[in-house]
């Protein structure tokens, strides 16, 4: 139990989970130490999406408002930074940071139909939203049409003063992902535990409840719009470095739709559900499944019922086949995610039966 | 010149309209907004395009089988997958249709690959009529206008006049009430998928033909169509397919004037629709309850 309002809005609920974090940090960074360096792109990639499904869980867990337009956030910061460096010569960190404002004044624009809108309809608009800026990005000269841009080397220093500092392998660039990460999801916490946060949770639970208790609802909804779309902006502008070259096409309305299964299946309204579901699921894409046709027995079998009944080429599809099924089946069967099961596995190893409510239903 | 933009943005929008009602026949009944719409009206075309290409079937047979399978397709995706969680929110909902969404996408990509096959039907997309001048319609908008005519009238007839129909709309007023008075609403809601799917179907068909078949196809459509159904206003059926016609002639003379930007039209029009008319230009508005 809590017992006073400072250990509510503490960083860490306990001494416990302090302890926790502190140790899933010290793994992070001494992974460099023994993990080969090719997994570093995976890691970077999954770095990436934590940020952005770390914001997402602002908006859906947080505000019960959901997104289908994270991916032209995501857009937003990817050629924003890249193209701040190379038409403007901005230093990367203020470039990053100004992609990560420019995706949050769309986001608060993408929020206004949010002030009139819930459920279904604002899911429809901002799908209309992202797929708009897709289709800009893709026929607008200066963003590189359909064949795309190239990234700059990722230059931390600034190079027009001669203070040059490159990050050119990948093992650099997850020390800067790292702290980044780890920033924003401090970041998130606080936000949530705070006087905006819990501003949030009340429109969550009933708009009209929340604006009766002098809650601001438009300035309100629209922060958590510009919040989120801010992650997904500095998560977009590491996903171009990590990328190094990239075009419009992987910023589809899937890749909105994977955001919200990462979401989803980590947990709303969780921080570390949001963490296990975005490097769960990003795993699974882009390593497990993408290879698994190379899967000892399992793998082959795969790919002979593939060539009996399927086409050779289309076991690459499995990925999203495999994704669509895991995400209903956690919101059939464990609406609170991986977050959720980690709370049940908590709740039957403690003895003593503890306060185990479910933190926030899908 | 004009005339024949118009004309072919009323068909266009025709089969916007068309492919509208199917989802709006979900929204009204169960309260959900089918994000998979698209991907079953997709799925049920290949599968016709399977039976017509490699088994040589007449193409009424195949037809009819199809609709049958898209009947029974959404009648399994309705069992199989929301009624577990009919209790979700509105997010888990969003979800699980976004997921039976990618499952489908997925098993056709899988199945038929990704390379983009030509689907024909009778009625030709090149073969012409002229009316006046050198304003002309084709077989394939002068099919598609007769169907949307009879489903229309059909859909007509099954709300006004069946047992089924009517039991649909008292699950739409109101569930729990026609729970009450003896309705099966399990039953009405396998219907509800049922048909949305198989018109989902007849609609995609329409569009198969009009341009190529591989897994992402109805994508572009599924947006203009949820445009044209915010415009007219999702609760209502003349409302949507009126709302299909008039972004399917927007659509057309604005693509004219920039041919760059025509995909652009139906997202300014669902932003706008919504921001300043949430519930639609024919519908009154809807005030919901605390």
């Amino acid at each position: 139990m809590k017992q006073d309002h400072y250990a509510d809005v503490g960083l860490f609920p306990g001494k416990s989970t302090a302890l926790g974090v502190l140790g899933f940090i010290l793994f992070l960074v001494s992974l460099p130490l023994y993990l080969p360096e090719y997994n570093f792109y995976l890691l970077n990639l999954m770095i990436a999406h934590v940020i952005i499904v770390v914001g997402l869980n602002i908006l859906a867990g947080g505000t019960g408002q959901i997104s289908l337009g994270h991916a032209g956030f995501f857009a937003i910061g990817a050629y924003g930074t890249v193209l701040l460096m190379q038409k403007l010569g901005i230093p990367f960190i203020p470039a990053l940071v100004l992609a990560g404002f420019i995706a949050a004044f769309f986001g608060f624009v993408v929020g206004l139909p949010a002030l009139k809108l819930e459920g279904p309809y604002l899911s429809i608009a901002t799908l209309a939203f992202g797929l708009a800026i897709t289709h800009i990005i893709g026929h607008v000269d200066i963003f590189g049409g359909r064949t795309g841009i190239q990234a700059p080397p990722l230059d931390l220093g600034i190079p027009q003063w001669g203070l040059s500092y490159v990050l050119s392998s990948d093992v650099q660039k997850y020390w800067l992902f790292l702290v980044v990460a780890l920033l924003m999801a401090a970041g998130a916490r606080n936000i949530m535990k705070t006087r905006v946060g819990r501003s949030f949770k009340a429109i969550r639970d009933s708009n009209v409840a929340a604006g009766v208790m002098g809650i601001n609802l438009p300035a309100y909804k629209t922060l958590a719009f510009a919040v989120s779309a801010f992650y997904a902006g500095i998560a977009g502008g590491l996903f171009g470095f990590v990328l190094g070259f990239f075009n419009p096409e992987p910023f589809n309305l899937v890749l909105s739709i994977t955001f919200l299964i990462m979401a989803v299946v980590g947990g709303l309204s969780s921080i570390a559900g949001s963490v296990a579901g975005a490097a769960l699921i990003t795993y699974l894409q882009f390593s497990l499944l993408k290879n698994i046709d190379e899967i000892p027995y399992f793998g082959t079998l795969l790919t002979s019922i593939s060539e009996r009944w399927f086409t050779d080429e289309g076991l690459h599809n499995i990925d999203s086949i495999v994704l669509g099924i895991i995400m209903v089946i956690i919101i059939i069967f464990e609406p609170s995610g991986l977050y959720g099961v980690w709370l049940r596995i908590k709740g039957y190893v403690q003895k003593t039966p503890r306060d185990t409510h479910k933190a926030g239903e899908v | 010149m004009i005339a024949q933009l118009i004309l072919e943005g009323i068909a266009t929008g025709a089969c916007y309209g068309l492919f509208a009602i199917a989802f709006v026949i979900i929204y009204k009944t169960s309260d959900v907004v089918n994000f998979s719409q698209a991907e079953m009206a997709m799925f049920c075309t290949y599968f016709m395009y399977h039976i017509l290409s490699l088994y040589h079937v007449p193409f009424w047979i195949s037809f009819l089988a199809t609709l049958g399978f898209a009947a029974f397709l959404g009648i399994m995706l309705e069992y199989v997958f929301l009624r577990p969680a009919r209790h979700s929110s509105t997010i888990g909902l969003i979800g699980i249709t976004l997921g039976i969404e990618i499952i489908l996408m997925g098993l056709a990509g899988w199945k038929w690959g990704a390379e983009q096959k030509e689907f024909v039907l009778p009625v030709s997309y090149s073969s012409t009529h002229t009316i006046f001048g050198d304003t002309f319609i084709s077989d394939w908008a002068i099919a598609l206008f007769v169907t949307t005519a009879c489903v229309m009238t059909a859909l007509y007839f099954f709300f006004k006049y069946t047992k089924p129909g009517i039991a649909m709309r008292a699950v739409q007023q109101n569930m729990y009430a026609a729970r009450i008075v003896g309705v099966n609403t399990g039953a009405i809601f396998s219907l509800a998928w049922a048909m949305s799917s198989v018109i989902g179907t007849i609609a995609a068909m329409f569009f198969a033909a009009a341009s190529t078949l591989d897994p992402q196809f109805m994508m572009t459509p599924f947006v203009r169509a949820f445009a044209a159904a915010v415009l007219g206003g999702i609760q209502s059926i003349p409302g949507v397919i009126l709302g299909g016609l008039i972004l399917g002639v927007a659509e057309n003379v604005f693509g004219y004037v920039w041919p760059d930007s025509k995909p652009i039209v139906a997202l300014i029009v669902i932003v706008l629709v919504l921001c300043f008319r949430p519930s639609g230009l024919f519908v009154r508005h809807y005030i919901k309850k605390v």
